[in-house]
C-alpha cells in the first residue's frame, strides 16, 4: 500500500539520553537504537503504517518492565507496548520520538492450575500456546483468533479479542479472572483476582481492550474450560444470501447458541475451493457453516435440529462431518477465506463492522449495490452468528483510481454499518486505522469521557498517544484497513 | 429525552451546581446492601419500560427502572432468560439496580455475569450528560468499554438510563440432583465435575447436602444425571429461587451474613459460623460474628475479598479495602465521571 510511511527525524540528543537512563538498570544488549536494530519493530500487522521507532527495549521481567515504565514516566516519553505485533489497526505503530515496549521476551506460563482450572502466564505467551499446555488435562482456552499461532495473550488483552466461537464462549474479556499490570508511573496492580469478581470498580473490564492506552499487562490469568467430548459441523448451501441470512436467524430463534456460525459468499467459496478443497458447493450462492458441541448427546439433539432448520430455511445442501478430519476440512476452508481471496487481486481491503443480525441481508444487498457503484469486487466473510462482517474490497493499488473508489466504496460500507445500529470495529480494535471513524461513531461528549478516563490513568498521555480515541479536533473520515499482497506483515497466518 | 430523563437530568445539574449529594434509587430491592447511602432521594423508577427486543438477535434493551420481574417474565414468552439469573431479593428490584449493583445468582460460573451480558448502556454522569456507550451488538471494541466499568459501580459513576443485555435460549431440559456430601468433599466435586464436559448450571452445598443443577437437551441432562448420581429434587426451580433470592433459611440469623468470593479451590474456610457454598467453590456465605479483619484474612489464601452482606456491623466498611496505589485510581476514575462528587458518595467506598 502506498499509505503513509512516517519519517520523523530523530532527536539524537534524546535517543542518547533515553538509552543512557534504560541502560543504567536494562542489559545494553536489551535497549535498541541503531536503524537496522529497530527497524523490525516500524509497523505491526497493519504494514500500511511504518514508523520507526526512536528506542526499542525489551524487558525480560515484570520489574524492568516498572522500571521502564517510571523511567519514561519521569522523562516524559511516549511509550507504546508491543506483544508479538500481529493487530491489524496499527495499535502497536511506534512512534518517532518514543519508546517502543516489546513484552516478547515475557513467554513464560508461570503455572497452569488443574483443580481451579487456570493458567497463569505472562504476556508475550502465544494464545495457542496456553491451549496445548493444557491440553495433555482436557483442558483449553476458548477465545481463539484466527491468528492464534503466534498472536500474543497481552496483546489479546489490549484488543479483546474474539474468534470464531464467541458467541457461546465470549472474548478475551469474558475468559480472564486476574491481571497484573504495570502502570505509567511504574507501579504494580491487580485487577480481579481468585474468585469470579473484585472489590471496586472492574478495572479488569475497563483494561481489556484499552489498546494499551491505560496499562501495560505484565501477567494474566485465564481461565481453563474443559474441552468438549464432541464436536460437528453442519454445512448448508443457499441459493440467496438473504435466505442464508434468514436460516442464522431461525437457528437463534429456535434457542439455538451454536459453537460456531460463519457465512461465505459466492466469491469467498469460488475463491477458497481451489485453494482448500474444502469440498464447498461453488454454486451456491452463500454457504453457512454452523456448528454444535458439548457432550456426545448435546451435540446429537443440537445437529439433528440444525439440519432440519438449514432444510427448512430452504438450504439446498446440508452435509454433517461425519468425522474430526471432515469438520476440520470445512473449517479449513474457513480460515483460509483471506489468503485465498488475496490470490484474486493484487490487494484486498478488509472491513470489520458488526451490524445486527437482522440487517445482515439488507446489508449484503447494499454492499452488492456498491460493487456495481464502484465498480470493483467485494468477497463476503462473515462472523454470522454476532454480526462481525468482513467484506474484502478487491482492488490494485498500483491504480490510483481504483484505490480512490475502495476508500470510498469502504467508507461507505462503514457508514451502512454504523446506519443500521452497528460499530465500525467488532474485533480489529481501532489503532491508528480507524481513529478518525471512532468521531463517527461517538459524539465529542462520549469522546471527552474517553479523554477522562484516560487522564485517570494517564495524566501526560504517555501511553500509546494518538490512537484508539481521537482528540475532538481530529474528526475526518472512515479508516480502514489495507492489505497488499507483497506487504503483508504475515501473509501466512491464518486470519480472521 | 423523556420527561422522567429530563427531571433526572435537571436533578443531577441542580445538585452539582451546590455540591448536594444524591442517594439514586429503583426499587429499593437492594437498599440493605453497600455502606450507608447519605444525600437526597433521587427516585429513578419512573423511568421505566422496554425498548426494544428482538429474540433472534439475543438482544433486550429497557429502561433502567424496569422491574426486572418484568423483564424476565417478557422474555420467558419468547423461551429466552438473563443467563446471569440477577438476584431480586424478593422486592420490586429493577434493571438499573441490577447493573449498578453487579450482583449474579447461581448460574454465574457456568454462563457469566451481569458484567459479561452488558452490550450497552445509557448514563447521565456526574454533569448530567447523556452519554451511551456500547451498543446492541455482540461485539464491539469501539471506545473504552464503559458500560462494563459501570456495571457494579453502585451508582457513584452515573445515573443509568437504558441497558442493553445479552439474552440467552432457556434450556429445554433442567434438572437437580442432590447428594449428601461434607463441605470439603462438595467443594472438590464441584472443581472436579466443573472440569468435565457437563451441562451445569449451578451449585450449591448447604447443611451437608451437595445440590447441581444440569440444563440442556433433555437426553443430555438424563445422561449427565446419571454420571454424577445422587436424587433428583421435586422442587428445583423454587430451591435455586430461594438460594438466588436469599430466602433460604441459612440467610436468616443475627450474626452479620459475609459474602467471600474467592478462588474455586480453597480449602473449606476455617470460620465460625455456618457457610453456604455456591458457584463451584467460587463463593461462600458464612453468618459469623467473628472481626471483620479475621474474615478477611480468611480469603487471603483464595486471592478473593470479603463482603459484609447483610446485617452490617457499625464501623466495619462493607467491601473489602482497596490497596492505596487502586484506591487513587479510583478516586481518578470517579473524579472524571463525578467531578462534584455527588453520585452516592460513599455507598461503594468511603473515599468516593
Amino acid at each position: 500500500m502506498n499509505a503513509p510511511v512516517q519519517t520523523i527525524p530523530v532527536d539524537l540528543e534524546r535517543q542518547r539520553a533515553v538509552c543512557a537512563a534504560l541502560r543504567a538498570f536494562m542489559p545494553e544488549a536489551s535497549v535498541l537504537f541503531e536503524r537496522e536494530d529497530v527497524t523490525p519493530y516500524e509497523c505491526d500487522g497493519l504494514s500500511a503504517y511504518r514508523q520507526v521507532p526512536m528506542v526499542v527495549v525489551l524487558p525480560d521481567n515484570e520489574q524492568q518492565v516498572c522500571d521502564i515504565l517510571e523511567t519514561c514516566y519521569s522523562m516524559r516519553v511516549p511509550v507504546v507496548a508491543r506483544g508479538a505485533g500481529t493487530g491489524l489497526s496499527g495499535g502497536a505503530l511506534p512512534l518517532g520520538n518514543g519508546v517502543l515496549l516489546s513484552l516478547a521476551k515475557l513467554m513464560k506460563i508461570i503455572n497452569i492450575d488443574l483443580v481451579s482450572r487456570t493458567a497463569r502466564v505472562q504476556p508475550g505467551v502465544r494464545n495457542l500456546a496456553i491451549s496445548e499446555a493444557a491440553a495433555p488435562h482436557g483442558l483449553y482456552y476458548a477465545p481463539d483468533p484466527s491468528s492464534q499461532i503466534a498472536c500474543s495473550i497481552g496483546g489479546n488483552i489490549a484488543e479483546n479479542s474474539g474468534g470464531v466461537h464467541c458467541l457461546k464462549y465470549g472474548l478475551t474479556v469474558h475468559n480472564i479472572l486476574k491481571l497484573r499490570v504495570a502502570t505509567i508511573e511504574g507501579e504494580i496492580i491487580e485487577l480481579g483476582g481468585g474468585g469470579l469478581d473484585a472489590s471496586g470498580y472492574d478495572f479488569l473490564a475497563l483494561l481489556t481492550g484499552s489498546e494499551g492506552l491505560l496499562g501495560v499487562v505484565t501477567e494474566i490469568t485465564v481461565k481453563l474450560l474443559p474441552k468438549p467430548e464432541s464436536a460437528q459441523v453442519v454445512l448448508a448451501a443457499f441459493d440467496e444470501m438473504a435466505t442464508a441470512g434468514q436460516a442464522v436467524a431461525n437457528v437463534i430463534a429456535a434457542g439455538i447458541i451454536p459453537a460456531g456460525m460463519e457465512l461465505m459468499d459466492q466469491p469467498a467459496t469460488l475463491a477458497v475451493e481451489p485453494f482448500v478443497n474444502a469440498g464447498y458447493p461453488t454454486d451456491a450462492a452463500g454457504i453457512l457453516l454452523c456448528e454444535s458441541d458439548g457432550t456426545h448427546e448435546e451435540v446429537r439433539d443440537e445437529i439433528a435440529r440444525i439440519e432440519k432448520i438449514m432444510e427448512d430455511s430452504g438450504a439446498h445442501i446440508v452435509r454433517t462431518s461425519r468425522d474430526e478430519a471432515e469438520r476440520l476440512k470445512l473449517w479449513a476452508g474457513r480460515k483460509a477465506a483471506f489468503p485465498a481471496v488475496g490470490r484474486l487481486s493484487p490487494d484486498y481491503y478488509c472491513m470489520d463492522g458488526t451490524i445486527p443480525r437482522k440487517r445482515i441481508a439488507e446489508v449484503l444487498r447494499a454492499i452488492a449495490a456498491m460493487e456495481k457503484k464502484y465498480d470493483l469486487r467485494c468477497a463476503n466473510v462473515f462472523h454470522a452468528g454476532d454480526g462481525n462482517l468482513h467484506p474484502l474490497i478487491l482492488y490494485d493499488a498500483n491504480d490510483a483510481d481504483q484505490l480512490a473508489r475502495t476508500e470510498a466504496f469502504g467508507a461507505e460500507i462503514l457508514k451502512l454499518c454504523i446506519d443500521v445500529g452497528g460499530t465500525i470495529t467488532g474485533e480489529h480494535g481501532v489503532g491508528i486505522e480507524k481513529i478518525d471513524s471512532m468521531c463517527v461513531q461517538f459524539g465529542s461528549a462520549q469522546l471527552e469521557t474517553f479523554q477522562a478516563l484516560k487522564h485517570a490513568f494517564d495524566e501526560h498521555g504517555l501511553l500509546n498517544p494518538g490512537k484508539a480515541v481521537p482528540t475532538l479536533h481530529r474528526c475526518a473520515e472512515f479508516g480502514r484497513m489495507h492489505v497488499h499482497s507483497g506487504e503483508e506483515k504475515f501473509p501466512e497466518l491464518p486470519r480472521f | 429525552m423523556t420527561e422522567s430523563i429530563q427531571q433526572i437530568a435537571d436533578t443531577i445539574r441542580a445538585a452539582a451546581a451546590v455540591k448536594k449529594t444524591l442517594y439514586i434509587r429503583g426499587g429499593g430491592s437492594k437498599d440493605f446492601y453497600g455502606n450507608t447511602a447519605t444525600g437526597d432521594l433521587l427516585d429513578v423508577s419512573a423511568n421505566c419500560g422496554i425498548i426494544d427486543y428482538e429474540p433472534t438477535e439475543l438482544v433486550i434493551t429497557a429502561r433502567a427502572g424496569t422491574p426486572l420481574a418484568e423483564i424476565e417474565a417478557t422474555m420467558r414468552d419468547r423461551g429466552q432468560m438473563l443467563g446471569f439469573e440477577p438476584p431480586s431479593f424478593g422486592g420490586n428490584a429493577t434493571l438499573g439496580g441490577c447493573v449498578a449493583a453487579g450482583l449474579s445468582g447461581p448460574r454465574r460460573p457456568y454462563a457469566g455475569s451481569v458484567r459479561d451480558f452488558v452490550l450497552g448502556i445509557r448514563l447521565l454522569d456526574g454533569r448530567g450528560t447523556d452519554l451511551s456507550f456500547g451498543g446492541q451488538v455482540m461485539k464491539n471494541v469501539a471506545g473504552y468499554d464503559v458500560s462494563r466499568l459501570v456495571t457494579g459501580s453502585m451508582g457513584t459513576l452515573g445515573v443509568i438510563l437504558e441497558v442493553s443485555l445479552k439474552a440467552l435460549p432457556l434450556p429445554p431440559a433442567e434438572l437437580t440432583i442432590c447428594r449428601e456430601q461434607t463441605a470439603q468433599e462438595a467443594i472438590a466435586l464441584m472443581n472436579k465435575w466443573a472440569g468435565k464436559p457437563l451441562p451445569i448450571t449451578a451449585t450449591c452445598h448447604v447443611e451437608n447436602r451437595l445440590y447441581v443443577r444440569l440444563a440442556g437437551a433433555a437426553p443430555a441432562v438424563k445422561a449427565a444425571a446419571n454420571k454424577l448420581g445422587g436424587e433428583e429434587i421435586s422442587n428445583a426451580p423454587e430451591f435455586w429461587r430461594d438460594i438466588r433470592d436469599q430466602r433460604d433459611l441459612f440467610f436468616a440469623g443475627v450474626a452479620p451474613l459475609w459474602r467471600l468470593s474467592l478462588n474455586p479451590a480453597t480449602k473449606h474456610l476455617d470460620l465460625p459460623g455456618p457457610q453456604l457454598i455456591e458457584w463451584g467453590g467460587a463463593l461462600r456465605w458464612i453468618k459469623c460474628d467473628a472481626d471483620a479483619a479475621t474474615v478477611r484474612k480468611a480469603v487471603r489464601s483464595g486471592d478473593g475479598h470479603a463482603t459484609q452482606f447483610r446485617r452490617v456491623r457499625a464501623g466495619v466498611p462493607v467491601f473489602h479495602p482497596l490497596p492505596e496505589v487502586l484506591l487513587k485510581l479510583h478516586r481518578r476514575v470517579k473524579q472524571a465521571l463525578d467531578p462534584a462528587g455527588i453520585l452516592n458518595p460513599g455507598r461503594l467506598h468511603p473515599d468516593f
